[in-house]
């Protein structure tokens, strides 16, 4: 379970943005609405564990993440929080596969090939386990980071506008695999959007004024 | 996957600039391993040639030319002393021997040099093989000469006149190879030792046949005096023998104020101080080995700022890549030592490159050398290199300080958001 308390958030040049209390439950589907510019990215990483607060507190499963110290928290997130930017970010120099162990040994957990293979046959794209990140197609990569987002079977996976950058079809191949992957691992989903193609999906949303 | 991984792959995702790096930190690194191995070489062997030396005395001339053609047998000699003066310098009471030295022949540009049991006994030198040389044209070779001139006992060679020419050749008298010395490490190994009437006779044959009425020397058989007579020879001419040089060893420490001035003053031959020469000779090549330095410590300085330019401009495009390690669980701490490994990594790989480097080619340049009496080998290994080792490591840390800095400190919420 997931909580947000009295969160706000102050913008350089004393700009103050205050946000509305939240609570997600466990499994729970979520969606983010909001305008550009409406503090989502400000919320997705409050909620995250990359952006501290001016005031209030985030809670996921028991644990105030900012009350923990900048180590702890970093790999608190590797092991609960599984994060899907807009574009696929993998590191260039590493395979697909080395890309998945280094989330794995990022979060402080053993190498766990099997997990790699089983997740990636999952999303459909176990071939390309050796390629490189250059090497392979926008649509491949958004898969590459959902299976990045769900190695280490996290609490939460966060997903901030995974399908802007998509024409039609992958994007709704990429929201049915977020479903899917969230469901398959248990993880409570909230993803940040403002695609109208998304809506329909979701019946829990978290609007932003 | 440790952050070594991470850095080594990262780097492995930039060859080219890598290996320019690497290329630039090994050259420097080169440079100063050569110079390290070479000036250490060369001036163990100036002291191993001349430790137990504290004069030469010579014709007048250059007392850097004197040393070098008597104690390291590399420049010509000075010209000759008269034997009888030598003799008297020999018995002074300043003096706890007197090696005479009669140079002049060579045998495929090996030196010969004409001396007595003093030679001996000054360098402490044992045969491996024979025994001493006895009789006139009699010889006792350096171990390195047996080796690359393919000698052995019983064997017979031509001397030719000069230092190094074989042009000239003594066909007359061959010299017989009575004994090998044992490898010295010093000047030794490359020399042909024989007794000083052996070099005397070689000239006095070389002179008859030149001038077949000369007086001087017509009368003599050589055959007939050779052996026991030969002693009574070598005085009878003592007024016209003459020696190329005296090595002096002192008696006391009041020597060395006294017996130099004794020399110059007195006589119309020079005394010159091996130590002080050898300081004079390598103070000249110092400036050279200073430059060079300077040259090398230039280019290491480069390799440096371009390590630190790399890293900088890797890590301005790798700003979000980093920024994603953190949201995985890597710490600032972890982000740290990966751009300081990669640093290090950079540098260590030139460092260790350029000191093999280094031997290779100073090795290469020995097997290469001319002159066997200098021989420099790369096959050694200084403990002083180590410092080499902690340069590298310290140019690798200076470089990447400040962009692991950077990264340590970066705001992963900004550059997040900015895409």
């Amino acid at each position: 379970m997931i909580t947000l308390k009295s969160i706000s958030h102050d913008y350089p040049g004393g700009h103050r943005i205050a946000f509305k209390d939240w609570q997600i439950n466990r499994g729970d589907q979520w969606l983010l609405l909001g305008e550009s510019g409406s503090g989502k990215t400000t919320l997705l990483h409050i909620l995250t564990g990359i952006l501290k607060p001016s005031a209030g507190e985030v809670v996921i499963n028991g644990t105030s993440i900012y009350g923990l110290s900048s180590k702890a928290l970093d790999q608190f997130r590797g092991r609960n929080i599984g994060i899907i930017f807009q574009r696929p970010h993998l590191i260039k120099s590493l395979s697909i596969s080395d890309n998945l162990v280094l989330a794995q040994s990022f979060a402080g957990l053993p190498t766990d090939l099997d997990r790699v293979n089983e997740v990636l046959t999952s999303l459909g794209i176990a071939d390309k386990k050796k390629a490189y990140p250059n090497e392979l197609s926008q649509g491949q990569l958004q898969r590459v980071s959902i299976a990045r987002a769900v190695i280490n079977k996290p609490e939460l996976v966060i997903a901030d506008e995974p399908t802007s950058s998509l024409d039609d079809k992958n994007a709704t191949a990429v929201l049915e695999l977020l479903l899917q992957q969230s469901a398959i691992n248990q993880a409570t989903l909230v993803i940040a959007t403002h695609d109208k193609r998304v809506k329909d999906a979701f019946t829990n949303t978290y609007e932003l004024a | 996957m440790s952050p070594l991984k991470i850095s080594w792959k990262s780097l492995w995702s930039k060859p080219l600039s890598s290996a320019l790096n690497i290329m630039l930190i090994a050259f420097g690194t080169g440079i100063l391993t050569i110079l390290l191995l070479a000036s250490t070489q060369i001036s163990e062997k100036l002291d191993n040639n001349s430790k137990d030396i504290d004069l030469v005395v010579g014709a007048k001339g250059s007392p850097l030319q004197l040393i070098l053609s008597s104690i390291y047998y590399i420049d010509f000699p000075t010209g000759n002393i008269p034997l009888k003066q030598a003799m008297e310098l020999a018995h002074s009471p300043f003096v706890k021997r007197a090696v005479p030295l009669a140079l002049g022949d060579n045998y495929n540009g090996t030196r010969i040099v004409g001396t007595d049991s003093n030679f001996v006994s000054l360098y402490k030198l044992k045969t491996a093989q024979g025994k001493f040389w006895q009789k006139d044209f009699e010889a006792t070779i350096g171990a390195t000469v047996a080796k690359s001139q393919n000698l052995k006992v019983g064997d017979t060679f031509f001397g030719a006149h000069g230092l190094s020419s074989s042009s000239d050749v003594h066909k007359n008298h061959p010299y017989v190879v009575s004994g090998v010395l044992t490898p010295q490490g010093n000047v030794t190994d490359n020399l042909i030792l024989t007794n000083v009437a052996s070099v005397w006779k070689m000239h006095d044959e070389h002179e008859d046949h030149e001038h077949k009425a000369d007086e001087d020397h017509a009368g003599h058989d050589h055959k007939a005096h050779e052996g026991h007579e030969h002693e009574t020879e070598d005085q009878s001419n003592d007024e016209s023998r003459e020696l190329t040089s005296l090595l002096i060893q002192y008696r006391s420490p009041m020597s060395v104020a006294m017996f130099p001035r004794l020399v110059n003053e007195t006589t119309n031959m020079q005394a010159a101080s091996p130590a002080q020469e050898s300081t004079r000779l390598f103070s000249l090549i110092g400036v050279g080995v200073d430059t060079l330095q300077w040259f090398a410590i230039l280019i290491m300085f480069i390799a440096a700022i371009s390590v630190f330019v790399n890293l900088y401009n890797s890590l301005k495009e790798r700003n979000y890549d980093l920024a994603i390690m953190r949201t995985l669980g890597a710490s600032r701490t972890k982000l740290f030592l990966i751009i300081i490994a990669e640093g290090i990594m950079l540098t260590l790989a030139g460092t260790i490159i350029g000191i093999l480097l280094g031997h290779l080619v100073l090795e290469f340049i020995g097997s290469n050398q001319e002159s066997s009496q200098a021989q420099l080998t790369g096959f050694v290994l200084l403990y002083n290199e180590i410092y080499l080792f902690v340069a590298g490591l310290a140019i690798g840390i200076f470089a990447a300080i400040i962009p692991a800095i950077q990264a340590y400190k970066s705001n992963i919420s900004k550059i997040l958001a900015k895409n």
